[in-house]
């Protein structure tokens, strides 16, 4: 017979989300998403397609967007987490956030959590893309809304205040 | 085989199904195909193929997607040997957890035991040594496709590291990884192959060097034994006369599996192919050397009837199936135009020009 439990049954998964150390106790079988939704009560990102398709669970850890529903959630463990919940400073939105609003970059507003923290992510690191830029940084994120247009739209205007010193 | 045409005609073009019925069966074939290996693997406990959502609200608490298993996260290859000889026929590794995580929400694959190797620092070499590059185990696609070194000298591994999923994904998953996975559609191991990397592995028994053409055995499986794991690959240096290059056909650009994916190396004397390796995916049970297609090559000028002649011997040696991605004839055309290309793309760049690294589209 095989063993009845191999590994531990349970992890504490000593996680930093946004900016605050959240340690969680939890069994292992589930995904970094679950652990953010469930455990954290952090629903901002989204389970769309749960294969790693779609980019509606896209997180930052460690500073790189990664699908929230692929990675395991005791490999938080140790880890940085950024959220849509931590974007926004002070009660005011991010420009990235601020953009989407006044520009319609959204409709349904199901993919947009995940939209706004690939973009943070990459106008902290390229302040100053071309549109071909954005629609390649965020084509991991799908949008059967808008067309992306006017996500496109509003991330060039976010990148343009994010530039003139609206950034955090 | 060797009598087939240069350039086939997919039969799939001319195709007019007389009905609607007669359209969907090659699809209704492939999913009574799928669902029947389903059934297969529950390992003589038959059960109705169902969705994932029924089968996960049925069977695990909530806000858990897998099944329960015990994780374990060694802090060093030895200790990662040890612990994954100890559960050999539970365990599963998990490096990126991109292909094992969906394996496992599936309900494909259910290990007792999840050994997370990410915590291993030696396993995260990338670095340019006098015997050639060396690539750790858990080297991600987005690592690949932006080090400057890589891009510079090895802009192969970026053209097909840089077709991995979405940046998202390619974010978590590991070279050794998509390599273990041992999916015969992968794109990089076309270009490990190309490249001729040496796999180095440790196990139980020592650590060993296997060539990566001789490293897969059959879709997902690997001559990787019980307990043992890869380290790292290793690439021979490259030199100013040698260029290689990896393109595949998906029908769209992103966010896709290969229909066909064919990567090319050639080692130039003038206008002489001196050398050269072709490596192929999605066209046998494993990712394909087309032996017969470089040895077409070797030694002649680059040209034409060298095109013609490795290209042809490209397609004889290609196996190919018919599925919801492609036909059979479909997938032997695109082997032909595809080897043409690589091979093209790979002397230009040996020449020092070519596409840049990453821009083969």
């Amino acid at each position: 017979m095989l063993q009845e439990r191999v590994g531990q049954a349970t992890v504490t998964v000593h996680v930093t989300v946004n900016g605050v150390p959240r340690p969680v106790t939890t069994v292992p079988n589930r995904t970094a998403l679950e652990l953010l939704r469930e455990d954290l009560a952090l629903t901002g990102a989204k389970e769309g397609c749960g294969t790693g398709d779609c980019g509606a669970c896209t997180i930052v850890v460690d500073g790189r967007p990664v699908n929230g529903c692929l990675l395991l959630a005791p490999m938080l463990d140790g880890k940085t987490v950024l959220t849509v919940e931590g974007v926004a400073r002070g009660g005011k939105l991010h420009p990235v956030q601020q953009a989407m609003v006044e520009m319609g970059g959204l409709q349904c507003g199901f993919c947009t959590p995940g939209f706004v923290v690939t973009a943070v992510n990459y106008l902290e690191q390229h302040p100053n893309p071309t549109e071909d830029e954005i629609r390649v940084a965020i084509a991991g994120n799908l949008c059967r809304c808008t067309g992306y247009s006017k996500i496109v739209d509003a991330l060039l205007e976010a990148a343009k205040r994010m530039r003139e010193g609206e950034g955090r | 085989m060797s009598s087939r045409a240069a350039t086939p005609t997919p039969t799939a073009l001319r195709w007019r199904p007389r009905s609607i019925e007669a359209f969907y069966r090659p699809l209704r074939r492939q999913l009574d195909h799928d669902s029947e290996r389903c059934v297969q693997s529950q390992r003589g406990r038959p059960r109705p193929f169902l969705p994932r959502a029924v089968t996960r609200g049925g069977q695990i608490g909530v806000g858990e997607s897998m099944r329960r298993f015990g994780y374990l996260a060694p802090k060093s290859v030895s200790e990662a040997v040890s612990v994954l000889a100890e559960h050999a026929n539970v365990a599963k590794l998990v490096a990126g957890g991109t292909d094992l995580v969906v394996q496992m929400k599936d309900g494909v694959r259910r290990p007792q035991v999840v050994i997370d190797i990410t915590g291993i620092d030696e396993l995260r070499t990338l670095e340019e040594r006098d015997d050639g590059l060396h690539l750790g185990a858990l080297v991600r696609m987005g690592e690949i496709e932006n080090h400057p070194l890589i891009i510079e000298k090895y802009p192969v591994l970026v053209d097909s590291a840089k077709l991995v999923g979405s940046k998202q994904v390619r974010n978590l998953a590991t070279i050794a990884g998509n390599t273990c996975n041992a999916s015969p559609g992968a794109d990089t191991p076309p270009a490990l192959i190309a490249l001729d990397a040496q796999v180095h592995t440790l196990g139980p028994t020592g650590p060993r060097v296997v060539p990566i053409d001789q490293f897969f055995v059959g879709p997902g499986r690997t001559v990787l034994e019980p307990g043992e794991l890869v380290t790292k690959f290793v690439v021979r240096k490259a030199a100013p006369n040698e260029g290689a290059y990896y393109e595949r056909h998906t029908p769209r650009k992103e966010l896709d599996i290969a229909v066909v994916g064919v990567g090319a190396w050639v080692r130039l004397n003038g206008e002489t192919i001196e050398d050269a390796r072709i490596g192929i995916a999605a066209v046998y049970p494993t990712p394909l050397r087309a032996t017969d297609a470089e040895a077409a090559l070797r030694g002649k000028p680059f040209g034409q009837a060298a095109l013609d002649a490795a290209a042809a011997a490209a397609v004889a040696q290609s196996r190919p199936i018919s599925d919801v991605r492609g036909s059979a004839e479909f997938r032997r055309w695109l082997v032909d135009v595809l080897t043409r290309r690589a091979v093209t793309n790979a002397v230009a760049r040996a020449r020092g020009g070519g596409p840049r690294a990453g821009e083969t589209h």
